[in-house]
């Protein structure tokens, strides 16, 4: 029972398919990344396993169930550009928003919840930031913001967007130390990436995606030359670099 | 003074002022702004059937017909958008006009009936709150408070609905049911207003009051209290003045006065406000001057064993043009030059701050 499972997955925009006929599996307790150029499907795909995005055909499945049902193990990280960060709140406030899920219907997060939430962003390095407004926070800021919300969701299967675009050297190593502290829980992590030549170093499993599956495997197996050829097609000035 | 009329009309109007402050808020945030003017126009032809349908003026009568129209017309809306791909403004604006236009007809067909009944559903298309009667009053008092009561009740949801609505889903929610609640509610505290304010106005009783909060708050509940506010506020100011003003009707009051929230909003707030934006740039313009010229002297001084070398002002405009005049006033201001001889100087203070800005600048000596 792995912790995502699909089958034959096909999604199109106004018949324009954006995802064709996917295979996928990710195991439990790995690292995996989704790559592939622009419009190759990565993050339709990450939406079609929530469910955010309504597949031609198809199933998913998330721990050996339907995934509308499994909500709860879940924790999403969007892309950070997703959302209007002039909304009035604070860094705190977007943390507990995690715990809504476990609150239930009508309950105001409380002091359990302040104190969780606060314990998350001290594992991104932001409590200093908990009463900040949102609006002030840098790019790198709002992406641990983020991590800090999926983070205190205690979930068993993360799934992250994009989560290193745009982020300064430091906060992409701290993404990446706590990544490694989450697979050292047991979790399952699947990160929308752009940057090839960091795959190998930061991910175990890798999915090769352009509309159609490319490659699924372990880095080391399934990060080729040609494979990432042909991923990306003739484009691919960095294919140098996997020699290196 | 306060007759048991006016207190009727001033309790109808701050109800229905605090209840559009307070979904417009979320209306505003949501990036829905003109949803608000959608729904009100469409919500004319179902005020026209109501009372058709069922040969009453009864406030509860209209009221549902408006609600029902403004409901149908926001999901018109909905479909067009998700089925279609025409665009949502787009879509608003064809709903807009062929609601609106529908309801004038139905209107004009109404006044023309040989009923004793038809008079005064004209007020809808631009408010008249002086005839508000206490049946209507407690029609939108008991509407106004359920309205409130479930804002209250799912303000987590409604607040990430706002904020981020995927992250919502992923928790498990329903988005598509809460934004449909959310807008029915929007609906209601719209049509709320229909009587007092019309069809035309009511948006700007949904929008400006919240954007205005804005202006004052980083904090969603504070924003939404303060929106009500102004929205109440608004309400009985304008209800005042058009009853002291014959023939002034209620609706453009309301929003002049609102209006008078929101430009004082605008300017005067103390973070967001363009005053306080001009202030910040005007000051940010000086330091750049001084810093000019204060870069002027230390770089004339350079040529000399001394940093306190006295410098004539052509040749401080030579490096610096344009900044000399008002940038030596206010390093004399702030101790850092002094005027000497024919010319100006660094001070001990000056010269060091001097040499900071040029290794910030240039990153090393220049």
């Amino acid at each position: 029972m792995h912790p995502i499972e699909i089958s034959d997955l096909t999604v199109a925009y106004h018949e324009k398919p954006v995802i064709w006929d996917l295979d996928f599996h990710a195991p439990a307790g790995v690292l995996l990344a989704v790559v592939g150029p622009n419009g190759a499907g990565k993050t339709t795909l990450l939406k079609s396993i929530l469910g955010l995005v309504k597949p031609s055909a198809g199933t998913v499945t998330i721990f050996g169930k339907p995934a509308q049902k499994q909500m709860h193990r879940l924790a999403y990280v969007p892309q950070r550009g997703s959302v209007d960060w002039d909304f009035p709140t604070t860094v705190l406030d977007i943390v507990m928003m995690g715990l809504y899920g476990k609150l239930g219907w009508f309950k105001r997060p409380g002091k359990k919840e302040k104190e969780l939430a606060l314990q998350s962003l001290e594992k991104v390095g932001m409590a200093d930031f908990a009463g900040r407004q949102i609006s002030q926070l840098s790019g790198g800021q709002q992406q641990r913001v983020f991590l800090a919300r999926a983070l205190v969701q205690d979930a068993d299967l993360y799934l992250m967007d994009e989560p290193f675009v745009g982020v300064d050297a430091v906060t992409e190593k701290a993404i990446v130390a706590l990544l490694r502290e989450l697979r050292s829980r047991g979790k399952t992590v699947v990160v929308v990436h752009h940057d090839v030549p960091t795959l190998k170093t930061y991910f175990d499993w890798a999915l090769l995606l352009n509309v159609r599956k490319i490659a699924l495997g372990p880095v080391q197996k399934v990060v080729t030359p040609k494979n990432l050829q042909k991923t990306y097609g003739g484009r691919a000035s960095f294919l140098d670099l996997e020699h290196a | 003074m306060l007759d048991y009329t006016l207190i009727l009309v001033f309790s109808g109007c701050l109800v229905l002022g605090i209840v559009a402050g307070t979904l417009g808020s979320f209306a505003v945030l949501r990036k829905q702004s003109l949803l608000g003017d959608a729904i009100s126009h469409a919500a004319l032809p179902g005020v026209a059937i109501a009372f058709l349908l069922a040969s009453s003026k009864h406030p509860a009568v209209l009221l549902l017909g408006a609600l029902c129209a403004g409901w149908l017309g926001t999901l018109f809306i909905l479909l067009i958008t998700r089925t279609t791909r025409i665009k949502n403004d787009t879509a608003m604006g064809i709903v807009l006009s062929v609601f609106f236009g529908l309801g004038l007809f139905l209107l004009t067909l109404i006044q023309r009936m040989p009923s004793a009944s038809k008079a005064g559903l004209d007020k809808f298309l631009f408010g008249n709150a002086s005839t508000l009667l206490l049946q209507d009053v407690w029609t939108m008092l008991i509407l106004g408070g359920a309205t409130l009561a479930c804002v209250l009740l799912f303000w987590k949801e409604f607040k990430l609905l706002s904020f981020d609505p995927d992250f919502l889903h992923s928790l498990g929610r329903n988005t598509l049911i809460l934004d449909v609640f959310l807008t029915t509610l929007l609906v209601a505290a719209i049509v709320i207003g229909l009587q007092a304010v019309g069809v035309v106005l009511m948006s700007a009783l949904v929008i400006a009051p919240a954007v205005a909060a804005r202006q004052w708050t980083d904090h969603l509940g504070r924003m939404v209290a303060l929106s009500a506010l102004f929205g109440g506020v608004g309400g009985v100011l304008g209800a005042f003045a058009s009853s002291r003003i014959s023939n002034l009707p209620t609706g453009p009051a309301i929003v002049v006065g609102i209006s008078v929230l929101f430009i004082i909003s605008l300017f005067f707030s103390p973070h967001r406000g363009l005053l306080k934006d001009w202030l910040r740039e005007r000051k940010n313009r000086k330091t750049v001057r001084s810093k000019k010229v204060l870069l002027a002297l230390f770089t004339l001084s350079r040529s000399h064993k001394t940093p306190f070398h006295s410098h004539p002002v052509s040749s401080l405009e030579a490096i610096a043009p344009g900044s000399i005049e008002g940038g030596l006033e206010e390093l004399r201001n702030q101790g850092l030059a002094l005027p000497s001889g024919a010319g100006w100087k660094l001070t001990h203070k000056g010269a060091i701050e001097a040499r900071r800005l040029a290794q910030h600048v240039y990153g090393e000596m220049p």
